[in-house]
Protein backbone atom coordinates (compact mmCIF):
# COMPACT_ATOMS: atom_id res chain seq x y z
CA UNK A 1 0.00 0.00 0.00
CA UNK A 2 1.12 3.66 -0.70
CA UNK A 3 2.22 5.43 2.24
CA UNK A 4 0.45 8.64 0.91
CA UNK A 5 -2.26 9.39 -1.84
CA UNK A 6 -2.30 13.21 -3.43
CA UNK A 7 -5.48 14.95 -3.52
CA UNK A 8 -6.62 18.49 -4.20
CA UNK A 9 -8.74 20.21 -1.80
CA UNK A 10 -10.20 23.81 -2.85
CA UNK A 11 -6.94 24.13 -5.84
CA UNK A 12 -4.46 23.11 -2.85
CA UNK A 13 -2.39 19.89 -3.21
CA UNK A 14 -2.69 17.51 0.09
CA UNK A 15 -0.53 14.57 1.20
CA UNK A 16 -3.22 12.35 2.59
CA UNK A 17 -3.25 8.97 4.39
CA UNK A 18 -4.96 6.25 2.66
CA UNK A 19 -7.95 5.30 4.25
CA UNK A 20 -8.29 8.83 6.33
CA UNK A 21 -11.68 10.04 5.66
CA UNK A 22 -11.59 13.85 3.46
CA UNK A 23 -12.85 15.78 6.42
CA UNK A 24 -9.63 14.71 9.00
CA UNK A 25 -7.26 15.18 5.72
CA UNK A 26 -8.83 18.83 5.40
CA UNK A 27 -8.74 19.35 8.84
CA UNK A 28 -4.87 18.64 9.48
CA UNK A 29 -4.20 20.49 6.47
CA UNK A 30 -6.34 23.90 8.07
CA UNK A 31 -8.98 23.83 5.90
CA UNK A 32 -12.03 23.44 7.77
CA UNK A 33 -15.22 21.30 6.85
CA UNK A 34 -18.73 22.06 9.42
CA UNK A 35 -19.48 19.31 10.70
CA UNK A 36 -22.06 18.23 13.59
CA UNK A 37 -22.53 14.81 13.88
CA UNK A 38 -18.88 14.42 13.42
CA UNK A 39 -16.49 13.55 16.06
CA UNK A 40 -12.62 12.77 15.45
CA UNK A 41 -11.45 9.64 16.37
CA UNK A 42 -15.25 7.99 16.29
CA UNK A 43 -16.45 6.24 13.53
CA UNK A 44 -18.56 8.54 11.79
CA UNK A 45 -21.98 8.06 10.80
CA UNK A 46 -23.13 10.37 8.20
CA UNK A 47 -26.12 10.99 9.45
CA UNK A 48 -26.60 15.34 9.33
CA UNK A 49 -24.95 15.85 5.66
CA UNK A 50 -23.63 19.52 7.14
CA UNK A 51 -20.02 18.26 6.18
CA UNK A 52 -21.21 17.94 2.34
CA UNK A 53 -18.59 18.71 -0.32
CA UNK A 54 -18.50 17.77 -4.26
CA UNK A 55 -15.58 15.60 -5.16
CA UNK A 56 -15.03 15.03 -8.65
CA UNK A 57 -18.24 17.00 -9.35
CA UNK A 58 -20.24 14.77 -7.20
CA UNK A 59 -21.72 15.75 -3.54
CA UNK A 60 -20.44 13.30 -0.68
CA UNK A 61 -20.08 13.68 3.08
CA UNK A 62 -16.51 14.11 3.76
CA UNK A 63 -16.95 12.67 7.05
CA UNK A 64 -18.09 8.48 5.61
CA UNK A 65 -16.17 9.51 2.38
CA UNK A 66 -12.14 7.76 2.64
CA UNK A 67 -9.61 9.58 0.36
CA UNK A 68 -8.47 8.46 -3.17
CA UNK A 69 -5.12 9.11 -5.36
CA UNK A 70 -6.55 11.89 -7.89
CA UNK A 71 -9.70 13.38 -5.78
CA UNK A 72 -10.22 16.96 -6.93
CA UNK A 73 -12.62 18.30 -3.87
CA UNK A 74 -14.15 21.43 -3.53
CA UNK A 75 -15.28 21.84 0.00
CA UNK A 76 -16.80 25.48 -0.39
CA UNK A 77 -19.24 26.79 -2.95
CA UNK A 78 -22.08 28.99 -3.37
CA UNK A 79 -24.15 26.09 -4.00
CA UNK A 80 -22.40 23.82 -0.77
CA UNK A 81 -22.76 26.85 0.97
CA UNK A 82 -26.74 27.23 0.42
CA UNK A 83 -27.14 23.49 1.10
CA UNK A 84 -25.29 23.38 4.22
CA UNK A 85 -27.64 26.13 5.54
CA UNK A 86 -30.56 24.56 4.69
CA UNK A 87 -29.44 21.56 6.90
CA UNK A 88 -28.95 24.09 9.69
CA UNK A 89 -32.74 25.42 9.07
CA UNK A 90 -34.37 22.08 9.15
CA UNK A 91 -32.88 21.23 12.09
CA UNK A 92 -34.37 24.40 13.32
CA UNK A 93 -37.36 23.83 12.32
CA UNK A 94 -37.65 20.49 12.87
CA UNK A 95 -37.57 20.30 16.55
CA UNK A 96 -37.67 22.92 19.34
CA UNK A 97 -34.53 24.60 19.59
CA UNK A 98 -35.66 28.00 22.11
CA UNK A 99 -32.09 29.02 22.34
CA UNK A 100 -32.83 31.97 25.06
CA UNK A 101 -33.58 29.40 27.41
CA UNK A 102 -31.23 26.68 26.75
CA UNK A 103 -28.05 26.58 29.23
CA UNK A 104 -26.02 25.11 25.97
CA UNK A 105 -26.72 28.28 24.35
CA UNK A 106 -22.96 29.68 23.25
CA UNK A 107 -21.42 26.23 23.47
CA UNK A 108 -23.73 24.42 20.82
CA UNK A 109 -22.45 23.49 17.56
CA UNK A 110 -26.22 23.74 15.77
CA UNK A 111 -26.12 27.21 17.10
CA UNK A 112 -22.47 27.57 15.91
CA UNK A 113 -23.10 26.50 12.73
CA UNK A 114 -26.11 29.00 12.31
CA UNK A 115 -23.65 31.74 13.10
CA UNK A 116 -20.77 30.90 11.36
CA UNK A 117 -23.56 30.23 7.83
CA UNK A 118 -24.98 33.19 9.00
CA UNK A 119 -28.36 31.39 8.93
CA UNK A 120 -31.06 34.57 10.14
CA UNK A 121 -34.09 33.10 9.67
CA UNK A 122 -35.29 29.69 8.46
CA UNK A 123 -36.80 29.37 5.00
CA UNK A 124 -39.10 26.23 6.14
CA UNK A 125 -41.79 26.59 8.28
CA UNK A 126 -41.62 25.80 11.97
CA UNK A 127 -43.40 22.38 13.26
CA UNK A 128 -43.32 22.77 16.57
CA UNK A 129 -43.08 19.02 17.85
CA UNK A 130 -44.78 18.12 20.40
CA UNK A 131 -41.95 16.23 22.10
CA UNK A 132 -41.36 14.83 26.14
CA UNK A 133 -38.20 15.96 28.67
CA UNK A 134 -37.12 12.93 30.12
CA UNK A 135 -35.85 13.67 33.84
CA UNK A 136 -35.70 9.96 35.13
CA UNK A 137 -31.74 9.54 35.18
CA UNK A 138 -30.30 10.90 38.17
CA UNK A 139 -27.39 12.71 36.32
CA UNK A 140 -28.85 13.47 33.29
CA UNK A 141 -31.87 15.45 32.10
CA UNK A 142 -32.78 14.04 28.25
CA UNK A 143 -34.59 16.82 26.20
CA UNK A 144 -35.88 14.92 23.23
CA UNK A 145 -37.22 19.01 21.36
CA UNK A 146 -33.13 19.61 21.10
CA UNK A 147 -32.13 16.57 19.78
CA UNK A 148 -30.75 16.38 16.56
CA UNK A 149 -29.99 12.48 16.57
CA UNK A 150 -26.76 12.61 15.75
CA UNK A 151 -25.68 9.37 17.34
CA UNK A 152 -22.47 10.22 19.49
CA UNK A 153 -23.78 9.81 22.68
CA UNK A 154 -25.01 6.39 21.14
CA UNK A 155 -21.25 6.22 19.69
CA UNK A 156 -18.79 7.25 22.48
CA UNK A 157 -20.80 6.61 26.10
CA UNK A 158 -19.85 2.90 26.91
CA UNK A 159 -19.65 1.49 30.47
CA UNK A 160 -16.54 0.22 31.76
CA UNK A 161 -17.52 -3.55 30.61
CA UNK A 162 -17.91 -2.16 27.21
CA UNK A 163 -21.84 -1.83 27.23
CA UNK A 164 -23.27 1.03 25.19
CA UNK A 165 -26.18 3.26 27.58
CA UNK A 166 -27.56 5.12 24.63
CA UNK A 167 -29.53 3.66 21.85
CA UNK A 168 -32.11 4.72 19.25
CA UNK A 169 -35.43 3.95 20.05
CA UNK A 170 -38.92 4.13 17.54
CA UNK A 171 -38.82 4.45 13.75
CA UNK A 172 -38.85 7.48 11.04
CA UNK A 173 -40.32 10.93 12.96
CA UNK A 174 -40.59 9.44 15.86
CA UNK A 175 -36.91 8.14 16.27
CA UNK A 176 -35.43 9.04 19.68
CA UNK A 177 -32.50 8.47 21.70
CA UNK A 178 -32.92 6.21 25.14
CA UNK A 179 -30.91 5.53 28.18
CA UNK A 180 -30.30 1.76 28.76
CA UNK A 181 -32.47 2.00 32.33
CA UNK A 182 -29.84 -0.73 34.21
CA UNK A 183 -26.75 1.04 32.77
CA UNK A 184 -28.08 4.67 32.92
CA UNK A 185 -29.28 3.94 36.18
CA UNK A 186 -25.03 3.22 37.26
CA UNK A 187 -23.45 6.17 35.35
CA UNK A 188 -20.59 7.23 36.92
CA UNK A 189 -20.63 11.33 37.01
CA UNK A 190 -17.49 11.40 34.88
CA UNK A 191 -19.39 9.26 32.34
CA UNK A 192 -22.90 12.00 32.44
CA UNK A 193 -20.80 14.59 32.05
CA UNK A 194 -19.19 13.21 28.76
CA UNK A 195 -22.29 12.24 27.67
CA UNK A 196 -23.16 15.83 28.03
CA UNK A 197 -20.12 17.26 26.70
CA UNK A 198 -20.39 15.29 23.29
CA UNK A 199 -23.89 16.21 22.61
CA UNK A 200 -23.59 18.90 20.02
CA UNK A 201 -26.75 20.40 21.51
CA UNK A 202 -28.86 20.63 24.94
CA UNK A 203 -30.48 17.55 24.30
CA UNK A 204 -28.11 15.78 27.16
CA UNK A 205 -27.74 18.02 30.39
CA UNK A 206 -25.36 16.79 33.10
CA UNK A 207 -27.81 17.75 36.30
CA UNK A 208 -26.65 20.34 39.18
CA UNK A 209 -26.46 24.21 39.68
CA UNK A 210 -23.90 24.67 37.07
CA UNK A 211 -26.01 26.01 34.11
CA UNK A 212 -25.07 29.16 32.54
CA UNK A 213 -22.11 29.47 34.87
CA UNK A 214 -19.45 31.13 31.79
CA UNK A 215 -21.07 34.81 30.86
CA UNK A 216 -22.55 35.84 28.10
CA UNK A 217 -19.48 36.98 25.91
CA UNK A 218 -17.25 34.66 27.28
CA UNK A 219 -18.86 31.49 25.90
CA UNK A 220 -16.93 29.24 23.22
CA UNK A 221 -18.62 30.57 20.59
CA UNK A 222 -19.51 34.17 21.07
CA UNK A 223 -16.58 35.65 19.97
CA UNK A 224 -15.08 32.91 17.73
CA UNK A 225 -16.61 30.91 14.66
CA UNK A 226 -16.87 27.11 15.08
CA UNK A 227 -13.69 26.08 13.31
CA UNK A 228 -11.47 28.73 13.85
CA UNK A 229 -9.04 26.89 15.81
CA UNK A 230 -8.47 24.14 12.65
CA UNK A 231 -8.28 27.50 10.54
CA UNK A 232 -5.42 29.07 12.60
CA UNK A 233 -3.37 25.41 11.62
CA UNK A 234 -3.29 26.96 7.97
CA UNK A 235 -2.27 30.39 9.34
CA UNK A 236 0.27 29.07 11.00
CA UNK A 237 1.49 26.82 8.11
CA UNK A 238 1.90 29.53 5.32
CA UNK A 239 3.35 32.51 7.70
CA UNK B 1 -35.56 67.59 6.53
CA UNK B 2 -37.90 65.66 4.31
CA UNK B 3 -35.60 63.67 2.73
CA UNK B 4 -35.15 61.39 6.27
CA UNK B 5 -36.03 58.22 6.32
CA UNK B 6 -39.48 57.17 8.33
CA UNK B 7 -39.21 54.64 10.58
CA UNK B 8 -41.87 52.28 12.45
CA UNK B 9 -41.39 49.84 15.02
CA UNK B 10 -44.33 47.78 17.34
CA UNK B 11 -43.82 45.38 19.55
CA UNK B 12 -46.44 42.30 18.93
CA UNK B 13 -46.04 39.64 21.21
CA UNK B 14 -42.91 40.28 22.91
CA UNK B 15 -41.47 41.49 26.03
CA UNK B 16 -40.50 44.90 24.58
CA UNK B 17 -36.68 43.86 25.65
CA UNK B 18 -35.95 44.39 21.55
CA UNK B 19 -36.72 48.19 21.58
CA UNK B 20 -34.68 48.66 25.27
CA UNK B 21 -32.12 46.89 22.77
CA UNK B 22 -32.63 49.04 20.07
CA UNK B 23 -32.32 51.80 22.97
CA UNK B 24 -29.17 50.34 24.07
CA UNK B 25 -27.47 52.13 20.77
CA UNK B 26 -26.63 54.47 23.32
CA UNK B 27 -25.39 58.00 21.69
CA UNK B 28 -25.64 56.59 18.74
CA UNK B 29 -29.69 57.47 18.83
CA UNK B 30 -28.19 61.58 18.41
CA UNK B 31 -27.37 60.75 15.06
CA UNK B 32 -29.93 58.27 13.79
CA UNK B 33 -32.62 60.98 14.79
CA UNK B 34 -30.27 63.53 12.06
CA UNK B 35 -31.08 60.69 9.92
CA UNK B 36 -34.81 59.31 10.46
CA UNK B 37 -37.74 60.13 11.61
CA UNK B 38 -40.39 58.15 13.57
CA UNK B 39 -43.93 57.35 12.91
CA UNK B 40 -46.12 54.95 14.84
CA UNK B 41 -44.37 53.76 17.37
CA UNK B 42 -44.14 53.14 20.92
CA UNK B 43 -40.64 55.30 21.25
CA UNK B 44 -43.05 58.49 20.40
CA UNK B 45 -46.44 57.06 21.07
CA UNK B 46 -47.53 57.81 17.24
CA UNK B 47 -50.50 55.21 17.58
CA UNK B 48 -51.62 55.21 14.03
CA UNK B 49 -49.80 55.32 10.83
CA UNK B 50 -49.43 59.02 9.77
CA UNK B 51 -47.78 58.32 6.90
CA UNK B 52 -46.07 55.39 4.86
CA UNK B 53 -42.98 54.33 5.92
CA UNK B 54 -39.70 53.24 4.67
CA UNK B 55 -38.45 51.00 7.54
CA UNK B 56 -40.89 48.79 9.79
CA UNK B 57 -39.58 47.22 13.02
CA UNK B 58 -41.87 44.32 14.30
CA UNK B 59 -40.46 43.07 17.56
CA UNK B 60 -42.59 39.56 18.78
CA UNK B 61 -44.20 36.61 17.07
CA UNK B 62 -47.60 36.61 15.80
CA UNK B 63 -50.31 35.25 19.35
CA UNK B 64 -53.84 36.89 18.20
CA UNK B 65 -56.33 38.51 16.24
CA UNK B 66 -54.38 41.98 16.95
CA UNK B 67 -51.22 40.99 16.45
CA UNK B 68 -52.82 39.96 12.73
CA UNK B 69 -54.01 43.51 12.12
CA UNK B 70 -51.15 45.16 13.25
CA UNK B 71 -48.39 43.27 11.27
CA UNK B 72 -50.76 43.68 8.66
CA UNK B 73 -51.31 47.08 8.27
CA UNK B 74 -47.16 47.14 8.79
CA UNK B 75 -46.74 45.39 5.62
CA UNK B 76 -49.25 47.84 4.11
CA UNK B 77 -47.19 51.10 4.97
CA UNK B 78 -43.99 50.06 5.37
CA UNK B 79 -41.58 49.47 2.28
CA UNK B 80 -39.02 47.45 4.21
CA UNK B 81 -40.10 45.04 7.08
CA UNK B 82 -37.78 43.28 9.49
CA UNK B 83 -38.08 41.16 12.33
CA UNK B 84 -36.15 41.78 15.12
CA UNK B 85 -35.76 39.22 18.01
CA UNK B 86 -36.16 35.01 18.33
CA UNK B 87 -39.97 36.06 18.81
CA UNK B 88 -41.11 37.72 15.87
CA UNK B 89 -38.35 35.04 14.18
CA UNK B 90 -39.35 31.79 15.36
CA UNK B 91 -42.29 32.38 18.31
CA UNK B 92 -39.80 32.71 21.36
CA UNK B 93 -40.61 31.76 24.44
CA UNK B 94 -44.69 32.86 23.81
CA UNK B 95 -44.02 29.84 21.55
CA UNK B 96 -43.34 27.47 24.30
CA UNK B 97 -47.70 27.05 24.21
CA UNK B 98 -47.11 25.75 20.58
CA UNK B 99 -47.13 22.07 21.84
CA UNK B 100 -50.27 22.26 23.44
CA UNK B 101 -54.23 22.64 22.18
CA UNK B 102 -55.13 26.17 23.57
CA UNK B 103 -57.89 24.73 25.79
CA UNK B 104 -55.53 23.02 28.01
CA UNK B 105 -53.35 26.65 27.90
CA UNK B 106 -56.41 28.52 28.89
CA UNK B 107 -58.05 26.22 31.30
CA UNK B 108 -54.61 26.39 33.38
CA UNK B 109 -54.25 29.87 33.36
CA UNK B 110 -57.37 31.05 34.33
CA UNK B 111 -58.77 27.61 35.83
CA UNK B 112 -56.67 25.56 37.50
CA UNK B 113 -53.39 27.04 37.84
CA UNK B 114 -52.28 27.39 41.55
CA UNK B 115 -53.13 31.03 41.59
CA UNK B 116 -56.80 31.20 39.61
CA UNK B 117 -57.70 27.64 41.04
CA UNK B 118 -59.21 29.25 44.71
CA UNK B 119 -59.76 32.68 43.24
CA UNK B 120 -61.88 31.94 40.04
CA UNK B 121 -64.51 29.87 41.81
CA UNK B 122 -67.37 30.81 38.80
CA UNK B 123 -64.86 29.50 35.92
CA UNK B 124 -64.72 32.96 34.56
CA UNK B 125 -62.73 32.55 30.73
CA UNK B 126 -62.06 36.13 29.11
CA UNK B 127 -64.64 36.33 25.93
CA UNK B 128 -65.62 39.71 25.46
CA UNK B 129 -65.38 41.28 21.87
CA UNK B 130 -63.03 44.35 22.68
CA UNK B 131 -60.27 41.15 23.93
CA UNK B 132 -58.36 39.95 20.72
CA UNK B 133 -59.02 36.21 20.02
CA UNK B 134 -55.59 34.31 20.69
CA UNK B 135 -54.57 32.22 17.75
CA UNK B 136 -54.25 28.34 17.98
CA UNK B 137 -50.75 29.06 18.07
CA UNK B 138 -47.58 31.66 17.97
CA UNK B 139 -46.75 32.34 14.58
CA UNK B 140 -43.35 33.61 13.30
CA UNK B 141 -43.99 36.92 11.43
CA UNK B 142 -42.95 35.93 8.11
CA UNK B 143 -45.38 32.88 8.21
CA UNK B 144 -48.12 35.65 7.99
CA UNK B 145 -46.67 38.46 5.57
CA UNK B 146 -43.54 38.44 4.12
CA UNK B 147 -40.62 39.79 6.23
CA UNK B 148 -37.47 41.48 4.08
CA UNK B 149 -34.49 41.26 6.73
CA UNK B 150 -33.74 39.43 10.43
CA UNK B 151 -32.29 40.11 13.00
CA UNK B 152 -31.97 37.14 15.37
CA UNK B 153 -31.34 37.53 18.98
CA UNK B 154 -32.77 37.90 22.24
CA UNK B 155 -32.76 40.58 22.38
CA UNK B 156 -30.65 41.24 19.13
CA UNK B 157 -27.36 42.88 19.74
CA UNK B 158 -27.34 47.03 20.05
CA UNK B 159 -24.72 46.54 17.20
CA UNK B 160 -26.65 44.68 15.10
CA UNK B 161 -29.65 46.76 15.32
CA UNK B 162 -27.25 49.70 14.27
CA UNK B 163 -25.53 48.17 11.43
CA UNK B 164 -28.32 46.87 10.17
CA UNK B 165 -30.64 50.21 10.42
CA UNK B 166 -27.70 52.60 9.58
CA UNK B 167 -27.19 50.46 6.27
CA UNK B 168 -30.41 50.45 5.59
CA UNK B 169 -31.38 54.10 6.11
CA UNK B 170 -27.93 55.29 4.07
CA UNK B 171 -28.47 52.26 0.96
CA UNK B 172 -25.51 50.76 1.89
CA UNK B 173 -24.63 46.54 1.98
CA UNK B 174 -25.43 45.19 5.04
CA UNK B 175 -22.37 44.26 6.90
CA UNK B 176 -22.10 42.20 9.91
CA UNK B 177 -19.32 40.99 12.35
CA UNK B 178 -19.63 37.65 13.83
CA UNK B 179 -20.20 38.35 17.26
CA UNK B 180 -23.54 40.13 16.30
CA UNK B 181 -25.34 37.23 15.18
CA UNK B 182 -26.46 35.51 18.43
CA UNK B 183 -29.62 34.06 18.90
CA UNK B 184 -29.60 34.28 22.85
Amino acid sequence: MKEFVTITIDDQEIKARPGEFIVDAARRNGIYIPTLCNMPGVKPAGSCRICTINVNGRLMTSCTTPVAEGMEIETISKEIEDFRKAVVELLLVEGNHFCPACEKSGTCELQALGYRLEVMAPRFPYQFPKRDIDAGNPKLVKDHNRCVLCKRCIRTILDEEGHHIFAFRYRGHQLQITIDPEYGMNMTDELAQKAAKNCPVGALLYRGKHGFEIPIGKRKYDKEPIGSDIEKLKKVKTS
Amino acid sequence: MSNRKVIATTSLAGCFGCHMSFLDIDERILDLIQLVEFNKSPIDDIKKFTKECDIGLIEGGVCNSENVEILKEFRKHCKILVSFGECAIMGGLPALRNTLPIEECIREAYLEGPSVSDSNEEGILPNDEELPMLLNKVYPCHEVVKIDYFLPGCPPRADLIWDTLYALVTEQEIKLPYEVIKYD
